[in-house]
């Protein structure tokens, strides 16, 4: 049993889990199809978002000068981290030297990959994560299930108790007006009194050195402009040239995200208050995270790259529609997480990733930047098959299947036997328990082969 | 239209269904085909490629290579096969110019049956009779490989009697995949069973497919939930053979 297997387990025993991905998953499948039908040539779009991506990740390297240019122009700081650690131990010491006691966080999943939520807590500061669904997680001391609904996998039953065991002040009417009134009066002054406030990026403008975020609530705005000091934490490969691209990248990720036009706050932050501005924090500082990303993309992954982190492959997945997003186990679930997980925590661990899959296909069709990511997934299976990390049994069982189907003679011959063999276990055309295929029988039946294998009846009438 | 085609049976077909070649045999020559069965051919390798073992899937697909190269045209009973012969045969021989040419020759010239029928020779059934109401599963490969949706359904439309009723999610994946299914039984499960239970809510009495594979898994998990829908490949009936033992029947 793999740790995978056991979480797949855990998840598939729990009713509420399922009820609970399948109404927020199965809304955006429905509302992602209304979005796409009535846009004038989704499919040119995607391959014009497509090709952006492509051409900022075939050229990061000036694009990224250019970012950090224009961002210092307007004001900002711009640092480098190679690696998740390097990237946090920036981000907390930007805190300590503006002597932050809280931080503010709005949803940032490149905050979560380098394990900001943690560095923060070992470096003594209050964390509030501000976004609703990161609220709930952070009071349940969860991990995010999905990379937009990171508390997907809890009903609205189970946040309400959550609410009224954690909140100060909490709601009385099981409403869910109530609940976010809740959860309003317990964040609202954490967002005001916050010292800093740290966010992601959904773009990066290079030619204004601007930030882009999206949100519906509106608290990456709350929490970002009333603190002293705003830090953005950005994967490196979330750069695009100009405003126009990131209109273009924002109308095929709300689509494909929600089926929303648009989100509800979409901002560019573009350097800290100026003289002359009425509010806007003190300090900006922009903390361009590589992590692993610049060996992606020389080792085969840099579609992957093209990644804006939207979800409909997660949405649209049968497997995660089954399973849910911790049984994933990294830090993202789904097709994509599949790809990205054993790239940042290695490929033994994960390994079950690349083949808990079925290459239906389907996240491809929906992927609004065309990753292609079945293909990426094996991808993994051979890079898995080369180094050896597939067990034995699957080696010895290919191998000899394999060296038998290359000489068709004892081929025929070995089909003969196995009709024969299976023939003999079926009662009324079925096979209700097959030996060495427990994995089929245990759910289902198997019909029973004829008694003679295509070729032997074929080769029979051709010599009458 | 009198092609000479190559039929490659697929080893699914060839074991557990041979019925399904024969019917593929029959609407191909009644659509004025010559039909040949390679004798060199034994599986086109998908298990080895999608498990990962590139020397495998590369030896097995020069072996299918030179079993069909012969022929004007490769006809297969499975959008899954047909699809791994079209699209990922080529793909790996990135490093072997002259493997390559070969293997995009034969991806160029191979065709799902139902596709071959109705798009390159135009052909429909013609005084078949079904008296049923059928449900249409869309295999993935088929769907998404080869664009495989409306040339079954056009075929089946010809079949006098038969009526199609729309299957709720009927692009949505069984949760067959292959290896998948025993590698990960739990997942696939639960994937089949909402599968199922979309079929039975149907209230057709057969469940048509276009891969036995699938076809195999959602036909098990009907049986094994007690479920009386009968299931066939689609060129089964196509072909005239519609009233013949559905799969898990015995003859």
């Amino acid at each position: 049993m793999s740790g995978f297997t056991d979480r797949v387990d855990a998840a598939l025993a729990d009713p509420i889990l399922k009820i609970a991905v399948e109404r927020t998953a199965g809304t955006a499948e429905a509302k992602r199809a209304i979005a796409v039908d009535a846009f004038p040539d989704f499919e040119a779009a995607r391959t014009r978002a497509a090709a952006i991506k492509d051409h900022v990740i075939a050229h990061l390297g000036p694009y990224l000068e250019q970012f950090e240019a224009s961002a210092i122009a307007a004001g900002a700081q711009v640092h480098w981290a190679q690696t998740a650690d390097e990237a946090c131990r920036i981000v907390i010491d930007i805190c300590k030297a503006a002597g932050a006691r809280t931080v503010a966080r709005s949803k940032s999943m490149l905050g979560e990959e380098i394990g900001l939520p943690h560095a923060l807590e070992e470096a003594g500061i209050v964390r509030v994560e501000t976004d609703l669904a990161e609220h709930i997680i952070q009071l349940a001391d969860e991990r995010p299930s999905h990379i937009i609904w990171p508390a997907m996998h809890k009903t609205r039953d189970q946040v309400s108790a959550l609410f009224k065991a954690k909140h100060a002040n909490p709601h009385v009417e099981e409403t869910i007006a109530a609940m976010a009134e809740s959860a309003r009066r317990e964040l609202r002054g954490a967002m005001l009194g916050a010292d800093v406030g740290i966010s992601g990026a959904n773009f990066l403008i290079a030619d204004s050195g601007a930030v882009c975020t999206v949100t519906n609530e509106g608290n990456a705005e709350l929490s970002l402009v009333p603190p002293r000091v705003h830090i953005v934490t950005a994967g490196i490969e979330k750069i695009v040239p100009s405003m126009p691209h990131a209109i273009h990248m924002l109308r095929m990720l709300a689509r494909s995200a929600t089926g929303a036009a648009l989100t509800q706050y979409t901002t560019f932050y573009t350097g800290p208050k100026l003289p002359g501005d009425r509010d806007g924090p003190e300090e900006m500082h922009i903390v361009l995270v590589d992590n692993g990303r610049t060996k992606m993309r020389a080792e085969g992954l840099a579609e992957m790259l093209r990644c804006i982190r939207c979800g409909a492959c997660m949405n649209h997945c049968v497997v995660f529609r089954q399973i849910g997003g911790h049984a994933y186990g990294g830090t993202y679930p789904g097709p994509m997480g599949a790809v990205l997980t054993p790239a940042l925590d290695g490929l033994a661990p994960n390994r079950d990733l690349a083949h808990a899959c079925t290459l239906n296909g389907k996240c491809q069709e929906v992927c609004p930047v065309k990753i292609p990511l079945p293909t990426l997934l094996k991808g993994w299976r051979e890079k898995s098959w080369r180094e050896g990390l597939e067990p034995t049994s699957m080696r010895w069982g290919l191998g000899v299947w394999a060296w038998v189907a290359r000489r068709p003679a004892l081929y025929r011959l070995g089909t003969t036997v196995a009709i024969r063999a299976m023939r003999l276990i079926g009662r009324n055309g079925w096979i209700a328990s097959l030996p060495l295929a427990g994995g089929w029988t245990k759910h289902r039946d198997l019909p029973k082969p004829a008694a003679r294998s295509f070729m032997t009846q074929y080769q029979q009438e051709q010599r009458k | 239209m009198s092609a000479n085609v190559a039929l490659f049976v697929t080893c699914l077909v060839d074991v557990m269904r041979p019925r399904i070649g024969f019917a593929a045999i029959r609407a191909l020559e009644a659509a004025g085909c010559t039909v040949v069965v390679p004798q060199g051919q034994t599986c086109c390798g998908q298990p080895a490629l999608n498990s990962g073992d590139r020397p495998h899937a590369v030896a097995l697909t020069k072996q299918t290579i030179e079993a069909l190269e012969p022929y004007e045209a490769v006809v297969v009973p499975s959008g899954s096969c047909a699809g791994t012969i079209r699209c990922h045969y080529p793909e790996l021989f990135d490093d072997d110019a002259a493997w390559q040419s070969r293997a995009r020759a034969v991806a160029a010239k191979t065709f799902e049956v139902m596709a071959y029928l109705d798009e390159v020779c135009g052909w429909k059934p013609e005084g078949v009779t079904l008296p049923a109401t059928a449900t249409y599963h869309d295999s993935c490969s088929g769907l998404r490989e080869l664009g495989i949706k409306a040339q079954p359904r056009r075929l089946l439309n010809a079949i006098d009697g038969l009526s199609l009723k729309p299957l709720s999610g009927a692009e949505t994946c069984c949760g067959f995949g292959g290896t998948f299914c025993v590698k990960y039984p739990a997942i696939s499960n639960a994937i089949v069973t909402e599968k199922a239970d979309a079929i039975d809510t149907t209230g057709a009495d057969l469940l048509l497919a276009g891969d036995l594979g699938c076809l195999m898994n959602m036909a098990g998990k009907l049986h094994r939930k007690g479920s009386k829908v009968r299931a066939y490949h689609a060129i089964e009936l196509i072909a005239g053979m519609g009233d013949g033992p559905a799969i898990g029947e015995e003859a």
